[in-house]
Parts: structure tokens; sequence; C-alpha cells
């Protein structure tokens, strides 16, 4: 039994490989479609604001929008070395 | 007044021609006045699923460009009473089709039929944005396939968002009709199953066609599916239809055929 469901637990189907990638990306690409079509474009021009002080790139910087468009949402990663410096 | 019906996908060879064809005769069969509209222009191809291919004169171009009547466009199926097909011009000019135009010619079919199954191109481009604006129904065509999957909620996302009935406030009705579909690849963990699809896309199930030989033997001879009754194919076909027109149907062909023993022995096809 248990040697079993070793050999088994190691093989997960490729269907539910497929299902998993598919929620994730879907959720996100939901997301995606139900922002304002100006939040790339704010996105960088905030990102260029931050960037004259802090060294972050693209990555480092999420902005979330909430469905009503009521909560603005800025997480920005910085990096270890700006913190030495401040 | 017709119901407009969009047979979409967003991915290309998912089955939307395949589909609409049987969709059509389907609702013909069953006594609607049904015309099938190809919107793929450029890459008409429901013409020869349907084989009136040699009996095109004119087309949904000449027809919005005023140089042909609809009624000399509309090719009546021979052997389905009540079914026309609308073909798709084969023009390369990608701005063709007007939303004017073809809002023009799907309301003056719609004096004419009780349904307008609209086949779209694939892509989310203009031919498919316009296949879809003025739809009442749409029916999502699905691979259970990880890249068909991730298109069907991308068009999901069109027809929420860029049809005339989304502008209006409303919505349009969604099925998904899965296709080619394989119980022993499913089985086996190899293929996406009903219910992983249904639980990404959460849209009504309209139908699961089963992968068949009948469907490529269908287009070869071009003739839908449907007619052909004895396949698993068209059978599945029928139950989708009468399920669109309100009946309920248990599905079929979702679990793996048993062999008897006879086409066993001697290996003959389910």
């Amino acid at each position: 039994m248990s040697i079993l469901s070793y050999f088994r637990a190691k093989k997960q189907s490729s269907a539910s490989v497929a299902k998993e990638r598919l929620q994730v990306l879907v959720a996100y690409e939901r997301n995606q479609r139900n922002q304002p079509d100006y939040l790339p474009q704010m996105q960088q021009e905030i990102l260029a604001v931050i960037a004259k002080y802090v060294d972050v790139s693209v990555d480092d910087v999420q902005v979330n929008l909430d469905e009503n468009c009521s909560i603005l949402e800025l997480n920005v990663t910085l990096p270890e070395a700006s913190k030495s410096r401040a | 007044m017709a119901e407009i019906i969009v047979v979409t996908s967003g991915k290309g060879g998912v089955g939307k021609t395949t589909s609409s064809a049987a969709i059509g005769t389907g609702l013909a069969l069953r006594g609607h006045k049904t015309v099938l509209v190809d919107f793929d222009v450029g890459l008409r191809n429901l013409d020869l699923i349907m084989g009136c291919e040699r009996r095109v004169v004119f087309d949904l171009v000449n027809v919005i460009n005023q140089e042909a009547t609809l009624n000399q466009a509309l090719i009546k199926d021979k052997r389905t009473e009540g079914l026309f097909i609308l073909p798709a011009s084969q023009t390369r000019d990608k701005d063709a089709l007007t939303v004017e135009g073809v809002e023009r010619v799907l309301n003056e079919l719609s004096e004419m039929f009780d349904y307008i199954v609209c086949d779209s191109p694939a892509g989310i481009e203009k031919g498919a944005q316009l296949a879809l604006y003025f739809a009442d129904t749409a029916i999502v065509v699905t691979n259970p396939e990880v890249s068909s999957v991730r298109d069907s909620d991308r068009i999901l996302g069109v027809l929420q968002s860029k049809s005339r009935k989304a502008e209006q406030g409303g919505s349009i009705r969604e099925h998904l009709l899965l296709t080619r579909y394989n119980p022993a690849r499913v089985q086996a963990g190899e293929m996406l199953s009903v219910e992983d699809v249904q639980d990404i896309l959460a849209i009504p199930l309209l139908g699961v066609i089963p992968e068949s030989e009948a469907v490529l033997k269908a287009s070869n001879q071009g003739q839908p599916v449907v007619l052909d009754q004895q396949s698993d194919a068209g059978q599945a076909y029928l139950d989708a239809i009468a399920r669109f027109l309100g009946e309920e149907r248990e599905h079929r062909f979702l679990e793996v055929q048993r062999k008897g023993l006879l086409s066993r022995v001697f290996g003959r096809k389910g």
C-alpha cells in the first residue's frame, strides 16, 4: 500500500498539470482584462519617478487596482543596495 | 426576428466550421428556417464543408457592397429543407466587412429566418469581432487542450466587452461546446476532462463531441456530420442541438466505450 502510493504520488497526470497551469494563467489574464486602459501607462510613469531616486526595475513594481477602482495598491520591492545607501 | 448565434473560439482548427455546419443543419432538421453565414473572409471553408462550393456565385461581401441581392447570394441546401448558406468572400481586402454593412445584411436575414448561425474566423481581430458583434447567443467551441481553453477564455472576454449586447449593458448567452473529446485519454489522465474545462471557463455546457472518424469522413464528402446519424459525433451534435432548443438530454460519449466480445475478436471499430 505505502509502496504503491509512493510511486503514485510521484506521478502527477499531465492533465492535472494542464489544469493547474490554466487556472493560474486564466485568473491572471482575467485580472488584466478588467484593468483600465491607462494602467500600464501610469505604471510606466510611476516607475520613471521612482527610478529617479531608487535603482529599481520594471519587475520590482506591482500595481493593482481593485475592481471598482477605489483602491490603488502600489508595491515596490527596493533593492538591497539602496537600503544600505539610505 | 431571428436569433443570431455566433460560433466562435479564438483559436483556429478547433472545429468551428464543422460545428457551425452541424448546428445549422441540425436546427433546420428540427424544422427551423436557418441560414449559415460564413464570416471567414479570405479563407472561406463553410461552403466546402456543406458541399456547395461549386454553387457559389455571389457572397457576403457582394451583398454588403450591394453588387448582389441577398436572394442571389443565398445558396439553398439540397439535402435539408429550410437551410441556406451565405458564403464568405475570397477577397484579400481585410476591410471588406463593415459594421453597418453586416448590420444591414443581418437585419434583412432576420426577416427571413428563425436562426442565423455565424461561423466566425479564428483570432480576435476585426473579422472575429464583427462575427460576434450582433450575436444574441455564442457557442464557444473548445478543445480539451491548454491553448484552446486559454483562447476561449479570451474570446469570452471579448464577448463580454465588445459585443453590441455588452455595449448596451446586457449580455450574450454563452454556451460551451467541447469538441475532439477523447474519453480514453481523459481516463488515462492525459487530457483535460469536461469538468476541468468547465471549472476554468465557468459557462454552461451545451455538449461534448467525441473525437471521431466520422468528422473527417463527413468533410471529405461535403456533408455535415449530423446527417451521419449512425456516428457518435453526429448523435452528440443532435443532442447538443436538442439542449439548445431547451430539451433535457443526458451527456453521452463521456466514458470509454466498452468493446463487445465480437468486435474485440474481429477488431471492428465501435
